[in-house]
């Protein structure tokens, strides 16, 4: 008979899907593609909330998503506009490209 | 999840993150934009069905509302509409720069391991049990935790999200000028 799924596991997969993600945001130079990475990050953080919450048998954690999720919209929403508007003025999204605050 | 069986649900976890990682490294390392955005869909599904598994039903459907479909729509959207799908792609190319950024990552992996094998689980336990959630309903039992003692935090996320619109017309908006 197998045992209940640990929590390790859940904890160990979330901080996987984080390392993938910083990874991306590292190596990656397209301002896009480093967007989608950081939601990929935020993602391996809402699963170790809910991780920690179902195995607290608490709804804390889930509140916590919620809130994180509402922030993510409102980010991608303000970030994809800032995307668009400097690719009107320089033609590109390369992040090496922007050197706009450079006097 | 109550009422399925063990092994069903060792299945479906080892299936559901094997997807997860493997989906997410696919997303990582796409050339273009539209693929990378593609398999990020498919890794917020898999992590939905963890969160079937984790007995947060709502949350699991807010996922897939939320971020597979609103927030990624968005970003294809924007990718279509400034063109990137063939133009300046990513270099399979080996830097110095993209070394130390492995290096530290890596070095940020095995400090999270750190963390997650010495972790204890202390912490007093709630009263949202699996079997009081399925009997409550968990889309209820948030609501009544969401409007009632979490209801000024919920009225100042409404308040950013009015914010985050207001500034994205704001800001795509055509200059008269």
């Amino acid at each position: 008979m197998l045992p209940e799924i640990p929590q390790t596991l859940y904890y160990l997969l979330s901080a996987v899907l984080f390392t993938v993600g910083a990874v991306g945001v590292i190596t990656r130079r397209n301002a896009i593609v480093i967007f989608m990475c950081i939601e990929l990050m935020l993602n391996a953080v809402n699963l170790s909330f809910i991780t920690s919450g179902n195995f607290l048998n608490s709804l804390d954690g889930t509140i916590f998503v919620i809130f994180i999720m509402a922030v993510a919209a409102a980010e991608a929403a303000v970030g994809l506009a800032i995307f668009v508007l400097i690719f009107r003025l320089k033609g590109t999204v390369h992040v090496d490209d922007f050197n706009l605050l450079k006097g | 999840m109550i009422g399925i069986g063990i092994g069903f649900k060792w299945f479906i976890f080892v299936v559901a993150a094997l997807v997860a990682t493997g989906s997410s490294l696919m997303m990582v390392t796409r050339k273009n934009p539209i693929h990378s955005a593609l398999w990020l869909i498919v890794t917020f599904f898999s992590v939905a069905i963890l969160y079937v598994l984790l007995n947060a039903t709502f949350i699991a459907v807010a996922q897939v509302m939320v971020y597979a479909g609103a927030i990624m729509m968005l970003v294809l959207f924007v990718i279509m509409l400034i063109h990137l799908e063939w133009g300046a792609q990513w270099k399979r190319k080996l830097s110095f720069a993209k070394l130390i950024g492995g290096v530290v990552t890596i070095m940020l992996f095995l400090q999270v391991l750190a963390g997650v094998f010495t972790y204890s689980d202390a912490g007093q336990k709630g009263v949202y049990s699996a079997q009081k959630l399925a009997q409550l309903g968990n889309a209820r039992a948030v609501g009544t935790l969401l409007y009632g003692k979490y209801a000024f935090a919920f009225e100042i996320a409404s308040i950013l999200l009015l914010v985050g619109i207001v500034g994205a017309v704001l800001l795509a908006r055509k200059r008269k000028d």
